[in-house]
This record gives structure tokens, sequence and C-alpha cells, in this order.
């Protein structure tokens, strides 16, 4: 079963010109950090590989399956914050710190999800800041985390086991890469599975995909589990890169809004979007903050922001789209009921047939 | 009275001004979406951006926030009626996935302009010309909050008598039914969209010059009343006015007393957690449609 399905991912044909691009990226990617060896350039990646991978993340169950979350910083936070309660009261290292915040993200994702995945649409996205606000408020009060100072990662011997380097970003570079490679095999194969055609029935019409039998908010509970799971690997990578974490750092409404905006510049539902996205505002973002200086000169938001109307508007399958030469008539939906129907903050009652 | 009972009965007085305050900015939001089905994320940016028209105009020209409400209210009418021409009329019959991130995009758009514009920092209006408070039978009202909420009263009983009583408002509620047989009754929606929108819009921009009396004005201000506006006007009742009205002083009432009774800093939390209780129990809200 499982040789069968690998020789079926293999043997997918992937055109020529496209196979030699992706060699000479990955080529370019992987040598990067020897031809740049100055720590900003390193940095730069790095950031953009992290939120690349929350973008992919994110992209599981707000593009693929339709379900708008603005909360997923709970999970980011929650990796986070339980690899660094971990090594820094227990000494327990901090990739098993990482294991374990995956799973408490996942426990999270359905504790939050199973009520809130009976609402549609803006119902959900509200109810999701809702649920990240809660979070935040709960993780700023609660001094055993160390409240709203916040908690250092202690400082160790800098190896691959510790998790923490301090000489150079390179081994940090390559986990980053690592990491983005397997939250893009993740949607690649969601992508091609029939996990991926449930979600894409459910996001494009729930009540029909219900009537084939489909248990909607089965799957929708199993894309928020494996979306929250990488999320909050990113968590602890990033509580391990910075050896700081905070609820303003971790949990706030602003990262589950930049990693949304990400996906959908660059594409929801589409493989490569959350890159193209993240190779769009990281960068923004970082020579906004060293030429216009410090907080608060959110200029490369602003450009952003006017973007998303202007994707939202024009073109909903995001820049991929544009980069396919896919023009999707507006008329069309790409996913979801094409009139607005303002009744329907409940889902229809359950049709589903069990067993 | 018992110093208790005074403390409760000033937290009870205090939750209802604020909630007054929310209730106008939840009705504004409650007419964009009772007539065209679209939740507008972008309201309390909106009234963000009143708050700042009227304390540029207090700093620069000395407009004091009373008189310089009107041209608030209109300019946030203007404003309104652009953002739909220029935006949400394309998305109307787009998939609802799109119609979340126009919104969105809007706000991330006005509130980082903001940032960018004038700077994080926290501005006050000093010396307006409400200033100061009363005390009533021991319970001290501050006067800008208790003028804001009569703003707030009047203004959102004009607004329900518009919507009721006028021959306009008809129209509005008609298209708000049904768009094809309004049409076909010679009622131009693309108007009445706008006008909603307008509407909605001038209902913060009211708000926003009210606020600005007595409240810090800064780009997130937005944030929080927006999001609480969103949830209020769930609450009560889908684009239903008299219930958004209803909900916000409840609201109001229920984060104070949340505050007090359980922590400040957990004021929020009491609201966030009655919004998830009540929209997944009771999704119809207190009212029906209007």
């Amino acid at each position: 079963m499982v040789s069968e399905k690998i020789k079926h991912l293999a043997l997918q044909r992937i055109p020529w010109s496209a196979a030699i691009i992706l060699a000479a990226v990955g080529l370019l990617l992987l040598t990067f950090p020897f031809l740049f060896t100055r720590p900003f350039p390193q940095h730069l990646m790095i950031m953009i590989f992290l939120f690349a991978m929350l973008g992919q993340a994110w992209n599981i169950v707000g593009g693929y399956a339709g379900q708008v979350s603005l909360g997923h910083a709970v999970f980011f936070g929650m990796g986070a914050y339980t690899s660094t309660v971990l090594v820094s009261r227990w000494g327990v290292n901090p990739w098993l710190g990482m294991l374990v915040g995956a799973v408490v993200a996942v426990a999270a994702s359905i504790i939050i999800g199973y009520p809130c995945f009976k609402l549609t649409g803006p119902y959900f996205v509200i109810a999701t800041i809702a649920a990240g606000e809660i979070v935040q408020i709960l993780f700023i009060n609660w001094e055993w985390v160390g409240g709203a100072r916040g908690l250092f990662v202690p400082l160790l011997e800098e190896s691959l086991p510790n998790f923490q380097f301090h000489s150079t970003k390179v081994p940090y570079y390559y986990i980053a890469l690592a990491m983005l490679v397997l939250s893009i095999l993740v949607v690649r194969w969601i992508e091609r599975s029939r996990l991926g055609y449930y979600l894409r029935a459910i996001k494009e019409d729930i009540d029909a995909a219900r009537g084939l039998g489909i248990d909607a908010t089965k799957y929708k509970l199993i894309a928020m589990a494996i979306s929250a799971l990488l999320t909050a690997l990113g968590g602890t990578f990033y509580a391990q890169y910075v050896l700081y974490i905070d609820p303003a750092s971790v949990l706030p409404l602003s990262l589950s809004i930049q990693v949304c905006l990400i996906a959908i510049l660059g594409g929801v539902a589409t493989l490569w979007g959350p890159l193209i996205g993240a190779l769009i505002l990281i960068p923004m973002a970082e020579f906004t903050r060293v030429y216009l200086g410090g907080g608060g000169r959110a200029l490369h938001l602003v450009v952003y922001g006017a973007l998303v109307v202007l994707v939202a508007v024009f073109q909903p399958g995001g820049l991929m789209a544009l980069v396919k030469g896919l023009k999707l008539p507006r008329l069309a939906p790409i996913g979801g009921e094409s009139k607005p129907s303002p009744s329907r903050i409940y889902e229809s009652t359950d049709h589903e047939t069990r067993g | 009275m018992t110093p208790q009972a005074l403390l409760l009965a000033q937290t009870v007085v205090s939750g209802l001004l604020v909630g007054l305050m929310f209730s106008l900015i939840a009705v504004g939001l409650a007419l964009i979406y009772g007539v065209m089905g679209l939740v507008n994320f972008a309201h309390g940016d909106l009234l963000m951006l009143s708050m700042y028209a009227a304390f540029w105009l207090h700093k620069l020209f000395s407009l004091d926030p009373l008189l310089s409400l009107p041209l608030c209210t209109l300019l946030l009418f203007l404003l309104g009626i652009t953002i739909y021409r220029l935006v949400v009329k394309r998305i109307l019959d787009a998939p609802k996935i799109s119609q979340i991130f126009a919104t969105f995009g809007l706000v991330v758009f006005f509130r980082n302009l903001a940032h960018f514009l004038w700077s994080p920092d926290y501005r006050l209006i000093r010396e307006p010309f409400l200033r100061g408070r009363l005390e009533v039978f021991g319970i001290y009202v501050s006067i800008p909050q208790l003028v804001a909420s009569i703003g707030a009263v009047v203004a959102s009983g004009f607004i329900y008598w518009f919507v009721m009583k006028t021959e306009i408002g008809r129209a509005l509620r008609a298209t708000a039914e049904d768009k094809e047989a309004a049409a076909l009754m010679g009622i131009n929606s693309d108007r009445m969209y706008a006008l909603a929108w307008g509407m909605g819009a001038a209902c913060v921009g009211v708000a926003g010059a009210l606020l600005s009396n007595f409240y810090f004005v800064f780009p997130e201000v937005g944030a929080i009343f927006g999001l609480t506006a969103l949830m209020i006007v769930v609450l009560g009742g889908l684009g239903s006015i008299p219930g958004a009205f209803t909900a916000g002083i409840i609201v109001g009432l229920v984060q104070v007393l949340g505050g007090y009774f359980i922590a400040p800093a957990f004021k929020m939390v009491v609201v966030f957690l009655i919004y998830l209780v009540i929209v997944i129990l009771r999704p119809q809200g207190l009212f029906g449609k209007w």
C-alpha cells in the first residue's frame, strides 16, 4: 500500500523545465550561507523560511479547507512556550520539547476547532480571533510561564542536540530550510491525497460534501491539527533562534494576521503561494525596518494591505494565479457560495451519514 | 448606601456608558451587515480614522471635538461610500473568502497607514470643551463620557428612525430582504448599498468624534472596538439594529462587571467567552432580522 503510494508520487510526471529550475533553486538555497556569509542575509532567509512554513501550515486549513483562521498564533505560541518551559524548568531537550509542543498544539487545535467549526465564514474568523486573544491574555497573566515578562531559554553550549548556536546562524538556516521543505512535502501530499479532495469539496460546497457522506467536521479538524502541528514546530524553532519569548512576540493577533496575509497574497490553496508571499513580505518588512527605523514605521504592511485588497478584488487566486496565467473569473467561485447568505452563521444541520 | 453597593452601582453606570458607545459603533456595523450581508472587519479602523480626524482638527485648527463632530461624520460618510464604490462593489458576487480578505486587507491597510503617518504614539485631546465630572448620589460620572453616551443614544435613535420610518429607510430594508424584488420595484440596490456603507461609516464618524473627547487616539484603537462591535452585532442578531444596540449595552456591562468581579485583566476574556458560547449555542442572537 505504502510503496504503491510512493511509486505514485514518484512517477508524477514533472516537466523538464520545472525540474531544472527546481534543481537550480535548490542548489542555490543549499549553498546560500556560503555565498552570503554575513548574518543579515542569512537572518533574512531564515525568517523567509519560517514564515513561508507558517504560511504553508495555515494554507492547509485556511486555503485548502477554506476555514480562514486568524488565531494561528495560538499554536505558534504553544509550541514556543511548551519547549521553552520544558527546557528552562526541567532541562528537557528542546527537540523533545518541540515534539511535546506539537502535541500540545494539536490538542489545542481540537479543543478550539471542535466548537468553532460549527460556524461558517466570517463568524468562524471572529471566533478564531476571540480564541487567540483569550489565549494571549491568559498567558500575559500566567505567572508560571513568566507572564508579561516572558521566558528566557537558558544559554547552553552551542550544538545541534542543544538546538542553540551562538557563533553562527548557518545551522539555523539549514534547520529552517529543512522545516520548510517538510511543510511543502506535507502540503503536497495533502493536495494529492483523499484528504485534499475532501477538503476542497468542503470548501466548495459543504452541504454537497456532506450529502456525499463526507464527515466535514472530522476532516476540518484533521486539517486544523496538521496545520497546528507544523505551526508549533515553527514556534519552537523561533524560541530556540531568538532565545527569548513573551506573549507579545509569539501570541499576538498581528502574527496570526501576517501568517494569513502571506498565504493570501501568494495564493491560497496553492503549493508555492506561501513561499512567494513570504518572499515578498519578509524582505519588505526587514528593509523598512532597516531604512525607516524601528517599530511603528509599518510601511511594508500598508503596501501589503493594499496588495491584499487588490488580490481579493481582482485575483482571488493570489500571485500564483497570476504566475500561472490563470485568470479566474470573478463570478466563478474558487470556493464557497457565490451569493452571500446573511442568515447562515450556523452551518446547516448535520446530514452526515455515520458509518 | 454601603461602600460595596456604591462601588457596584458605580461599575454598573460605567458599564452602561461604555456599552452605549459600543452600541453606536455596532449599530453602524449592523446596518452594513443587515443591508448587504457583508461583515465589515474594517469597521473599528474607520472609527480610528474618525478619532484621528477629530484629533488633528483640534491640534491644527483648535477645533473642539464637539464642533468637529459634523465634519468627522461627513468625512466618514464619504469614506464609507468611497470604500463601497472602490472595493466592496466589486466583491459583492465573489466567494465569501474573497469578501473576508477584502475588508481584512482594508484593516491591515488602514491600521498600518495610521502607524506610518502618525506613529504609534498615544494621543489625547487636552482641554476639550467637555471635561470634568458630575457627582450624582455618590456616583461619579465623567462629563465627556456622559455626553458621548447621550450622543450615542441620539445617533442610534436617528438611524433607527431613518431605517424604520422614512421612505429611503424602507427602500434599504427592501433591498436587504430581497435585492431583486426591490429592483423590480424600482429601487437601485447599488445606491442603497452605498447609502448603507455611508451611514454605517457615519455612525463611527459620530462615535469617533465623541470618543476623542476622553479616549486615547492611537493606530490600534480600532482593533478592540472593531472586534467587540463584530461580536455585538452577532450577539444582537443578524443585522438587527435594536438588537445591536441592546447587545452593545449588555456587552459594556458584561465587560465592566466581569472586570470588577474577576479581574480587570480578564474583562475582554469574559466578553470573548460569552461571544463563543452564544454564537455556538444560539446563533440567531437576541433578535432576528429586522
